[in-house]
């Protein structure tokens, strides 16, 4: 973990790698999550609907990004976090979240960094475009 | 189409608790195993008063305690085949720990047409507080409705 205070703009301060996304995954966040949208655990309602499969809940691909982030840097300086769900995540995909410093910024009158974010498919598909500013 | 009479309505405020087990089986899902989140001890050692909520936890806790976790789809005219999710944004102003309770309050911040009506994004915002009545988060999501457009 870098020490917040000698980050540069440029550093990539966060990078992990997740496991392939099962269904037991999205059935286990399902419950744990309290999103029970069926869209994606019941492959009946999922091709019902239009879709050649269930697929992930943004929140759950939020949540690896979260983590990465949290692992990374100390959530006490955990400002904001934010990202935009840009392409659906597939069974089987296989994440990376990474962030690198974008800038410095003043946030609430405090020093902050802000972080870009992306977590991608194995395939380089981006699935999440976010950013955190965090207090340094 | 969605109705834009809806903006500034407020959804039916509810309260959550953050419960350790609850907790516990998010975190084993996400194979959580930062030390901050998964021991007491770690926690109190960063300064927190017990064991904080992971940072997208918030949103489940919204969902969790809801009387009617899709309530906002109703006050849409949308059915959840239908939408998807655009934007989510946390912003973080005092810890959320096991043992608290809190209160969300959210309400439709704003309604936006694109693609000449194809699509309409709705703007959810939350406010969060403790049982302190400390504003300790707010929540903002853009719902993604993809309009029935007739052929």
């Amino acid at each position: 973990m870098s020490e917040p205070h000698q980050l540069a703009v440029g550093d990539r301060v966060v990078h992990k790698s997740f496991p392939p996304i099962s269904r037991h995954k999205l059935a286990l966040y399902c419950g744990a999550s309290g999103d029970h949208n069926p869209i994606h655990v019941d492959l009946d309602f999922a091709k019902a609907a239009g879709y050649p499969d269930v697929f992930a809940h943004g929140m759950l691909v939020m949540a690896c990004l979260g983590q990465a982030l949290t692992d990374a840097i100390p959530p006490p300086r955990l400002r904001t976090f934010a990202t935009r769900f840009v392409s659906i995540t597939q069974l089987g995909a296989r994440l990376t979240c990474e962030g690198h410093v974008a800038e410095f910024v003043e946030h609430e009158g405090e020093r902050c960094a802000r972080l870009a974010l992306t977590t991608k498919d194995e395939n380089g598909d981006v699935k999440l475009a976010g950013e955190a500013v965090i207090a340094i | 189409m969605v109705d834009h009479s809806v903006i500034g309505r407020r959804l039916a405020p509810l309260t959550a608790h953050v419960e350790p087990g609850r907790l516990r089986f998010f975190r084993e899902t996400l194979g959580e195993s930062n030390p901050l989140y998964n021991d007491a001890a770690a926690a109190k050692a960063a300064g927190y008063a017990a064991t904080p909520v992971p940072p997208t936890y918030l949103f489940c806790l919204e969902m969790m305690d809801a009387e009617q976790a899709f309530e906002f789809l109703t006050v849409l005219g949308a059915d959840l085949a239908q939408v998807l999710h655009g934007e989510q944004r946390f912003a973080y102003r005092a810890p959320v720990m096991v043992g608290d309770t809190l209160l969300f309050e959210p309400r439709i911040a704003g309604i936006t047409d694109k693609k000449g009506g194809a699509m309409t994004l709705a703007f959810v915002e939350t406010r969060v507080t403790n049982q302190h009545g400390v504003h300790v988060a707010d929540c903002s999501r853009t719902v993604v409705v993809l309009n029935k457009v007739a052929a």
